[in-house]
């Protein structure tokens, strides 16, 4: 049973669990678009990198591919980490700002301005789709083809396979390809909504938002979340 | 041939290879490798052939390919022993004379001696030539001599005889520390410690092991391990059996690329006459060491030259890395320790174990040792092969091996360590070059490419067009090298074509430094190496593009525009003819002027204009 230490907190797991595995045990939120309970870790969406400190220094690794060893030390919200993960935000967001998902995400890990021109991309290639086909379902309709920005999800020779049984599990674990909240009076490239409405019951983390997981804001606010602008709220919250 | 099964059959086989070649015949080697074969290597080798043949010589004097001898600017070479004359540029036409000179006076060709462009003087002998002067050739030192497909040759260099010692001799845990303590580092461009690679493979208990040699080299303008496998890949095999020995693996691969067939046919060549001598297979000279190598070509992604891609790719599957760790030494191929090492590591090991750890460890800087091969291209009179020390400057590389700038240019910047290396400027000029200098200064030491850039280059559009070789060879599995490789490159075509703006640049830093700091493989963290390094010294030729929309290398299309120098113009009418949009406007004997409206900016005008009327604005 390896040891390891995550923020601080010392915690004893069974081997084989993964960093993301134990942090999430410890109820540390570490956000990912690539990983499901019931998948093999992938480790390409890179929005699980922690903090592994060794003697020479720190570098960034993906929480869901790191086996958790003896004398392990993580950090998982350090200031090198929020920045990357804030910046890749910025650029899953330009990419494909019309997922919900990545919206609440960009909301709460404090991602406030957009510098990237939008894509609309309907696919982040987080291959839940290919694995949730080849692991759960057993049929392996789907992978990738291509190589670098070629790369697509597809079928062999882009003919819908035999082994394909439209059962949809593919479009049900789809991180990007759901429709984002409504409300916004326009739809910009960064939705923010969730920022502008804050209740009591929201905490904030730094300049990060509260860590409900999923984010309702959206839906609760509704209407009224373009009323308040982001500066009073944040003076309002302060007062709180 | 005979199968060997002892060390001592061994050495009778070297020394019988040895009093056939203790004749007096001349021999004519002629360099064979790829670059010299471009230039018309085996024509040479056919007319030197005939005119022996009608010289009725063919049995007294010997003819013979051989590997690179890096100075491929001055290629085709070849060498005449015993003398050790050297000639370059050699053609078909000269076969007669060198072979007159070989048989009968023996005084050398004198138009093809080598003619020193700073003295004028000509050269005899190859060591004598500057290029190679400064050089210490310790991997590529026998290419010159040995033919590549013939194992006998490599028999006759002491080839082999580090091996059998190991063998006899010593035992692996020996053989690791003879590493260590040489301070031998990863030449795939990492730098890792090679040793304690090897003790980590050597002390997992899990079986069996492998081990690899990786000659997937993709780097545009690389192309030293191609060399060392098409001149000498006993070199690398004997190296690999030594590495098997101390981890005790019994098997091996070789991934190379298969656009270099002429390294693929050597090694093939190379395997089975090693597996004929019994130098690879079962009880290898008898000391119960089971070794075999197998050869796998790529299919062609420059990505698999990182070590996950390449076992991915080994296995049949698509070539994509995985997140380290586990590194491959833990679980590598099929999910056992695996030892990956780059061929000029590989290559390196014998002549460690030859000469003693402490003669590697005395080249070389405090923590960078031995000897490191570059590929000098780009804007420079001398392009070829160089193997220098480590530490070895970059003036010492540009100004002395390299013989300098053409044309008289100024040297602007360059670029080290393949598309994902750094530009260093000419202020860095007296940077010692080893591992933690090159890292330091936003570069790395990569696979060893070195392109050198006169003022002619533009930094921005050098930045763009490394990014869109990424962009191509990113495998896309992990989202910042995707999507951030083309971001990169997007902002930096908009700054080229004239349309930056001044917010551009903090975002060009900041996402560089995100895509360095999360990306899954060596591929990604080394990306944008190119536009953090020209921001960092060529700040101010981004600022021009995006302020002044100016180029000032006069590179960028969109920036510059063509015209007629009205007091120049002879009115030749040569430009109107190459140009292809009609554009240049003008009677014959008058002064021409060009619609910049149809002009398409290709430059032909520029080239064939004899009075230098074109100007570029």
């Amino acid at each position: 049973m390896p040891k390891l230490k995550i923020n601080g907190i010392e915690v004893e797991v069974e081997k084989g669990t993964t960093v993301l595995e134990a942090a999430r045990f410890l109820g540390l939120p570490i956000p990912t678009l690539c990983h499901d309970d019931g998948l093999t870790p992938y480790g390409a969406c890179r929005l699980c990198l922690v903090e592994v400190f060794n003697s020479r220094g720190s570098r960034l690794v993906s929480a869901c591919t790191l086996e958790a060893e003896e004398g392990l030390v993580v950090e998982t919200h350090s200031a090198r980490v929020e920045r990357a993960r804030k910046l890749i935000l910025e650029m899953y967001v330009a990419t494909s700002p019309q997922s919900k998902t990545i919206q609440d995400l960009a909301s709460r890990y404090g991602v406030r301005e957009c510098r990237l021109e939008a894509k609309n991309k309907d696919c982040i290639e987080c291959g839940l789709c290919v694995r949730i086909c080849e692991q759960q379902m057993m049929a392996g309709a789907i992978g990738f083809a291509g190589r670098g920005l070629h790369r697509r999800v597809a079928c062999a020779f882009n003919i819908t396979s035999p082994l394909c049984r439209q059962c949809g599990t593919c479009l049900y674990i789809c991180p990007v390809c759901e429709q984002r909240c409504h409300g916004s009076a326009a739809e910009t490239t960064l939705c923010n909504g969730c920022v502008n409405f804050a209740t009591v019951c929201f905490q904030s983390y730094d300049n990060a938002m509260c860590f409900l997981d999923p984010c309702h804001a959206c839906e609760l606010a509704g209407p009224f979340r373009k009323d308040v602008p982001i500066k009073l709220q944040a003076e309002t919250s302060a007062k709180s | 041939m005979p199968k060997l099964h002892s060390v001592r059959e061994l050495e009778e086989v070297r020394t019988e290879c040895l009093k056939q070649s203790k004749t007096s015949k001349p021999c004519l080697t002629v360099c064979a490798g790829s670059g010299c074969q471009a230039a018309g290597a085996l024509d040479v080798l056919k007319g030197l052939r005939v005119a022996l043949e009608r010289a009725g010589m063919q049995d007294a004097v010997d003819v013979k390919s051989t590997g690179c001898h890096g100075f491929c600017e001055k290629g085709p070479l070849m060498i005449v022993w015993p003398e050790g004359t050297f000639y370059n540029r050699v053609t078909q036409r000269d076969a007669k004379d060198i072979v007159a000179s070989a048989t009968n006076g023996r005084k050398p060709v004198e138009r093809l001696l080598y003619k020193d462009p700073t003295t004028g003087e000509r050269v005899v002998r190859e060591d004598e030539v500057p290029f190679y002067a400064r050089q210490q050739r310790v991997l590529f030192g026998n290419n010159g001599r040995i033919d590549p497909k013939n194992i006998e040759d490599y028999f006759r260099v002491g080839g082999y005889q580090t091996l059998a010692t190991v063998l006899l001799l010593k035992t692996p845990e020996d053989v690791i520390q003879e590493i260590k303590r040489s301070g031998l580092r990863g030449r795939g461009g990492a730098g890792f410690p090679t040793g304690v690679k090897w003790e980590v493979c050597r002390a997992n208990p899990a079986q069996p092991k492998y081990i690899i040699c990786n000659a997937d080299e993709g780097d545009p303008g690389a192309f030293m391990d191609r060399s060392l496998l098409e001149g000498n890949p006993h070199s690398v095999l004997e190296g690999m059996i030594i590495g098997a020995f101390a981890m005790g693996a019994n098997e091996g691969y070789i991934y190379v690329r298969a656009e270099y067939p002429l390294a693929v046919e050597h090694l093939r060549v190379a395997i089975r006459q090693a597996e004929e001598y019994g130098l690879l297979g079962q009880d290898i000279l008898g000391s119960g060491t089971n070794f075999k190598i197998k050869l796998v070509q790529g299919a062609g992604a420059f990505v698999c030259g990182e070590e996950t891609a390449l076992i991915a790719s080994i296995e049949g599957r698509v070539g994509e890395p995985h997140p380290r760790p586990p590194y491959p030494a833990q679980k590598g191929l099929r999910g056992k320790p695996t030892v990956i090492n780059n061929v000029k590591t590989w290559a390196s090991v014998p002549q460690i174990i030859n000469r003693g750890a402490d003669w590697y460890a005395a080249i070389g800087t405090a923590r960078s040792k031995g000897t490191m091969v570059f590929s000098l291209v780009g804007k420079i009179n001398n392009t070829g092969l160089v193997e220098v020390p480590m530490g070895i400057t970059l003036r010492e590389m540009i100004y002395e091996i390299g013989g300098g700038i053409p044309k008289g240019k100024k040297l602007k910047a360059v670029q080290i360590g393949g598309p994902s290396g750094g530009c260093l400027p000419a202020s860095l000029i007296d940077l010692p070059i080893d591992y933690e200098a090159l890292t330091q200064a936003g570069s790395m030491m990569g696979s060893g490419g070195m392109v050198v850039m006169d003022e002619d280059t533009c930094m921005v559009d050098l930045a763009r067009y490394f990014m869109e070789f990424l962009e191509e060879e990113s495998c896309g599995k992990c989202f910042p090298c995707r999507e951030g490789t083309q971001r990169l490159r997007e902002i930096l075509a908009r700054i080229c074509a004239g349309k930056g703006k001044e917010e551009d640049l903090p975002v060009l830093e900041e996402m560089s430094w995100m895509i360095k700091e999360t990306s899954l493989c060596g591929l990604g963290q080394t990306a944008p190496n190119p536009v953090l390094t020209t921001l960092r010294y060529f700040r101010d030729e981004y600022e021009t593009h995006i302020r002044e929309r100016r180029c000032p290398a006069k590179v960028c299309r969109e920036l510059i525009a063509y015209e007629i120098e009205p007091t120049l113009c002879d009115g030749c009418h040569a430009c109107v003819q190459v140009c292809t949009t009609d554009a240049i406007l003008g009677e014959k004997k008058k002064v021409h002027t060009i619609d910049s409206g149809k002009c398409i900016k290709c430059g032909a005008c520029l080239e064939v204009c004899q009075p230098k009327a074109v100007l570029v604005t």
